[in-house]
């Protein structure tokens, strides 16, 4: 009894010390060892100047973060900082008067900002239908094509750039090698998503949606995308693609086991594959169709940003704006970039890396940054939907029923238009 | 024997207060939420609502993934019910018999019990994983490419197996304690009469289990359409996919990972709906053959 009075007198001791101090709270869903890498950056913000405190709480994974977030702001409580990931952007964006957009952040705390000084692939993914950017890009990463050398040399095959050559020269050659020649771990993020960006195809009307969700369309009823899940399922039926399902793992691991010689995966995936397995491996971008276009373009971004949420005090913001530059500075983008391989967001943290000869001793981190950089096109921006974690799930569905064999190519992409579009239509209601 | 009785209408109903107010504040207020919230459609963060009627019940019963995850949650409720019944009744027949060693054969059978539902899950997820998986070896080896999170059906009979599992040692308590309470004298009477001992269990002691076979059905249903849901949770890895899903977790996945709360809502009020009629039916029509001794 007497010890809890003298630790709670402690603790209030501490509390008014620390009272000069404006404190923020920052939601995240980085987990593990993602986790520790948003700790010691929050630590490193606290230890920079003495004004400011962050402290940052893991609140599950993306969407349980997502849900938490909502679930406070509807009962006042909001965070001053959350992490909300790509499927669930249009959500937050869309919520105008929820979140203070990150320009308008800056302007007002009088922080210099320009949009220009982040990466081609990052600038406009989180940005509104003006392109003001909206959320700041803070875990950032594309899909990218793993493969292990020993067996491609084996086969003596070099990592495709077209999904033709892929088709007739490296996947008979790798099958009768014996192994399974592809594998890749999300389909609507990688085969959906970035396929229509490599290719420069449209993917929803209103600009990919970034114009509003009032009849905002699905357009993956698309010859060129419909073109290539034939391919799919005609090598996954022959023996040159496996699909392991919907989940991410299980696409990953028979790679890391040596069964699969090349993996779609994420360019911040590196990290965790030096770990896992004990063979050479290296990466380049992702394939492309010659037939649908000369050369690829770059790919969108994945992962997450954060959003600084509205109705707390100016003193606060502040806060927030504070830490939004000091998360944009070049040293601290180079630390999350090395310790997390997530892409850096701007055009002065990737320089850095160069200059500090990063890219020399670990190439396969730059890789994701290159695509990213690749020469964009008019739907290569990104894209801005609602109810979009939901549209995933159907594209997950129906992908799943096409390898099955339990429906046809042309049914799964009427589905996938029909069911997106009603959700799109029920997203743009609830914005009305 | 003296008749105590209340002096008016007020301390009886002050009584009952605490009762009626968790029934209302913790079962009544929620169930009426969930059907006002059923007409509208919301947006996440403010929550203003527009008044839609019908449209979310319209939209919900019509969308193919609906009905495909209603017809799997009638196939997954009597697949656990038939497994997890007719093995509780068989282990608690076996062990009602045995004579030596009867307390670690029945512990043996009952652990299983305290495993949490997420835990079980796991368990599943580890022996139904389609690389390392002991069970998806052995099936293997029966010539039985078995493939969890990518073959509807397989995910299917991977998720039965575990729920059913877990709740076979439920069964078999209530099952060996009713045994138990078939008085010795019936039996011995029985055992006059008939010489065969299976045409005895049906028509002597399987009647007289009526009261607890009953009692268990009804459980039984609850559990495999309520309680499931964490075993689902944990072996989907979150990736739903082309997996099956019951509808208590199609409820979750479009309300809570979807941000959808009207057609979540509208989807539990039809869940509601469909669980009463079913309780009544189970009153009226089978409980009428229940003789209770």
């Amino acid at each position: 009894m007497i010890r809890t009075t003298i630790a709670a007198g402690a603790l209030a001791l501490t509390a008014a010390a620390a009272h000069a101090q404006t404190e923020i709270t920052w939601w995240h869903a980085m987990g593990g060892a993602l986790g520790e890498a948003v700790n010691a950056v929050a630590e490193q913000f606290n230890a920079s100047q003495s004004e400011y405190r962050i402290v940052p709480s893991y609140k599950g994974n993306y969407e349980e973060t997502l849900t938490a977030t909502i679930a406070a702001f509807r009962a006042g409580e909001q965070p001053n900082v959350v992490q909300v990931f790509d499927a669930g952007s249009a959500t937050i964006i869309g919520a105008t008067g929820a979140t203070i957009p990150v320009e308008d952040l800056m302007n007002q705390n009088g922080i210099p900002f320009n949009i220009e000084d982040y990466i081609a692939g990052v600038r406009y993914f989180y940005a509104d239908g003006s392109g003001k950017m909206v959320g700041m890009p803070f875990n950032s990463s594309s899909p990218i094509m793993y493969y292990n050398v020993a067996v491609l040399n084996e086969a003596g095959v070099t990592p495709p750039k077209t999904w033709e050559e892929f088709r007739d020269v490296t996947a008979p050659a790798l099958k009768a090698a014996g192994y399974v020649p592809l594998a890749q771990s999300h389909t609507p993020w990688i085969f959906t998503e970035n396929f229509m960006s490599r290719h420069n195809l449209q993917f929803a009307t209103n600009s990919n949606g970034y114009d509003g969700a009032e009849g905002t369309q699905l357009l993956v009823d698309n010859p060129a995308i419909k073109a290539h899940f034939t391919a799919l399922k005609d090598w996954s039926d022959n023996g040159l693609y496996k699909y392991y399902g919907a989940g991410w793992a299980d696409n990953q691991t028979p790679f890391e086991n040596g069964e699969v010689a090349i993996w779609l995966g994420s360019s911040g995936s590196f990290g965790g594959l030096k770990k896992s397995v004990d063979f050479e491996f290296d990466a380049t971008f992702l394939p492309y169709w010659e037939a649908v276009t000369p050369t690829g373009y770059n790919t969108f971004i994945g992962g997450a940003a954060l959003f600084a949420m509205a109705g707390h005090p100016a003193e606060e913001n502040k806060a927030a704006a504070e830490f939004f530059r000091f998360l944009s500075s070049p040293e601290v983008q180079f630390f999350w970039h090395r310790e997390t391989g997530y892409v850096p967001i701007t055009e002065a943290a990737y320089e850095l890396g160069k200059s500090e000869g990063y890219y020399e001793s670990t190439p396969l981190a730059e890789v994701g940054i290159q695509q990213l950089s690749l020469p964009g096109g008019e739907w290569t921006k990104g894209y801005q939907m609602g109810f979009y974690v939901q549209i995933r799930d159907v594209m997950n569905r129906e992908y799943g029923r096409i390898f099955a064999g339990e429906t046809t190519v042309d049914e799964a992409f009427r589905t996938i238009t029909e069911e997106g579009d009603q959700l799109l239509a029920r997203f743009a209601q609830t914005q009305g | 024997m003296k008749k105590v009785q209340f002096s008016g209408i007020a301390p009886p109903l002050l009584l009952i207060a605490p009762q009626m107010a968790i029934v209302v504040i913790f079962f009544l207020w929620p169930a009426a939420e969930a059907v006002r919230t059923s007409f509208f459609i919301q947006d996440p963060f403010f929550g203003r609502a527009v008044f839609v009627g019908f449209d979310n019940y319209v939209n919900a019963v019509t969308r193919s993934d609906y009905l495909r995850s209603a017809a799997f949650t009638g196939v997954f409720v009597t697949a656990i019910c038939a497994i997890s019944l007719g093995f509780g009744l068989l282990f608690a027949v076996c062990a009602d018999e045995v004579l030596r060693g009867e307390g670690p054969y029945k512990t043996l059978l009952m652990w299983v019990y305290a495993i949490a539902p997420p835990v079980a899950g796991l368990i599943g997820v580890m022996l139904f994983d389609q690389h390392i998986g002991p069970l998806v070896d052995f099936f293997a080896f029966f010539g039985w490419e078995l493939q969890t999170g990518v073959d509807y059906w397989d995910t299917a009979f991977a998720m039965t197996v575990v729920a059913a599992w877990k709740q076979i040692p439920y069964n078999f308590i209530f099952f060996l304690s009713g045994l138990q309470g078939i008085p010795r004298s019936l039996r011995e009477a029985a055992a006059i009469d008939c010489r065969s001992p299976a045409r005895r269990f049906w028509t002597v002691v399987f009647p007289l289990l009526a009261p607890t076979s009953f009692f268990l059905l009804v459980i039984n249903i609850t559990y495999a359409f309520f309680e499931t849901f964490g075993v689902i949770d944990v072996m989907l890895k979150g990736e739903p996919g082309n997996n099956p899903v019951s509808l208590v977790y199609k409820v979750y996945l479009d309300g809570f990972r979807g941000q959808d709360l009207g057609g979540s809502s509208a989807q539990s009020v039809i869940l509601m709906v469909g669980v009463m009629l079913l309780t009544v039916v189970q009153f009226r029509f089978i409980e009428r053959r229940v003789h209770y001794a």
